[in-house]
């Protein structure tokens, strides 16, 4: 699975991509966020408040209850803010 | 058309490309990066977007437009990476037979990508750099789900 972090997100992480394998028991965005959250002090702190983020899966964008499989792209980002 | 580019929009180049044969209405915006905020005088934007996504978002707000607002030409283009204050970040140009759908178009148009289109600002300043917050106004404009 490959994971995708946009703006602050990436800034606070240090790095854009990352590649993961996740328990078969991560089965949405929501446990992905918690399980991710487990993984440094760093993820801990950009899934602290998921309010603030949002998500797509293969560049759509979803809710926290959409299923995850292992071959997506799925990526966190803040709101946006072109124009 | 739509484009995500890099480099400056030439928008003389694009308003001409607006006019097309049967349009009675042509309207165009542009968006340019500021010289200030709050917390002082901004050195430059930095734009980031998600490839892909960006493009993809971008051709639906062009699409549902064009349709509602019977559209005979419409042009989008969004840049992304450094941005100088004074320059520009968007344009959007809608033409169509009566000035009000150009109008009308042209406004959702640009509300829509503020909202739907995975673009990112930080503003640079001499010491410090802000990563722009969505503005609830803005995403209080936007109704429908495209």
């Amino acid at each position: 699975m490959k994971i995708i972090y946009f703006s602050w997100l990436k800034e606070v992480l240090g790095f854009p991509e990352e590649k993961v394998t996740p328990p078969t028991n991560i089965k949405n965005v929501e446990s992905l966020m918690k399980w991710l959250s487990k993984k440094s002090l760093k993820h801990k702190k950009i899934f602290l408040n998921t309010k603030n983020i949002r998500f797509a899966i293969n560049h759509k964008i979803v809710n926290k209850k959409s299923k995850v499989k292992r071959k997506d792209e799925i990526a966190f980002f803040p709101p946006f803010t072109g124009g | 058309m739509i484009k995500v580019q890099k480099q400056k929009i030439n928008i003389s180049e694009q308003n001409k490309k607006l006019l097309i044969k049967k349009i009675g209405a042509a309207v165009n915006f542009t968006g340019i990066a500021r010289s200030e905020n709050k917390s002082g005088n901004i050195k430059y934007l930095e734009i980031e977007h998600y490839p892909r996504m960006t493009e993809k978002k971008i051709k639906e707000i062009e699409i549902y437009a064009t349709k509602k607002w019977k559209l005979i030409n419409c042009i989008i283009i969004h840049r992304y990476g450094r941005i100088k204050p004074g320059e520009n970040i968007v344009y959007v140009g809608t033409a169509a037979e009566h000035r009000k759908n150009a109008f009308k178009a042209c406004e959702f148009i640009i509300d829509y990508l503020k909202v739907k289109a995975p673009f990112w600002k930080i503003e640079k300043l001499n010491n410090k750099k802000i990563f722009v917050k969505s503005k609830k106004s803005d995403e209080k404009k936007v109704k429908i789900n495209i």
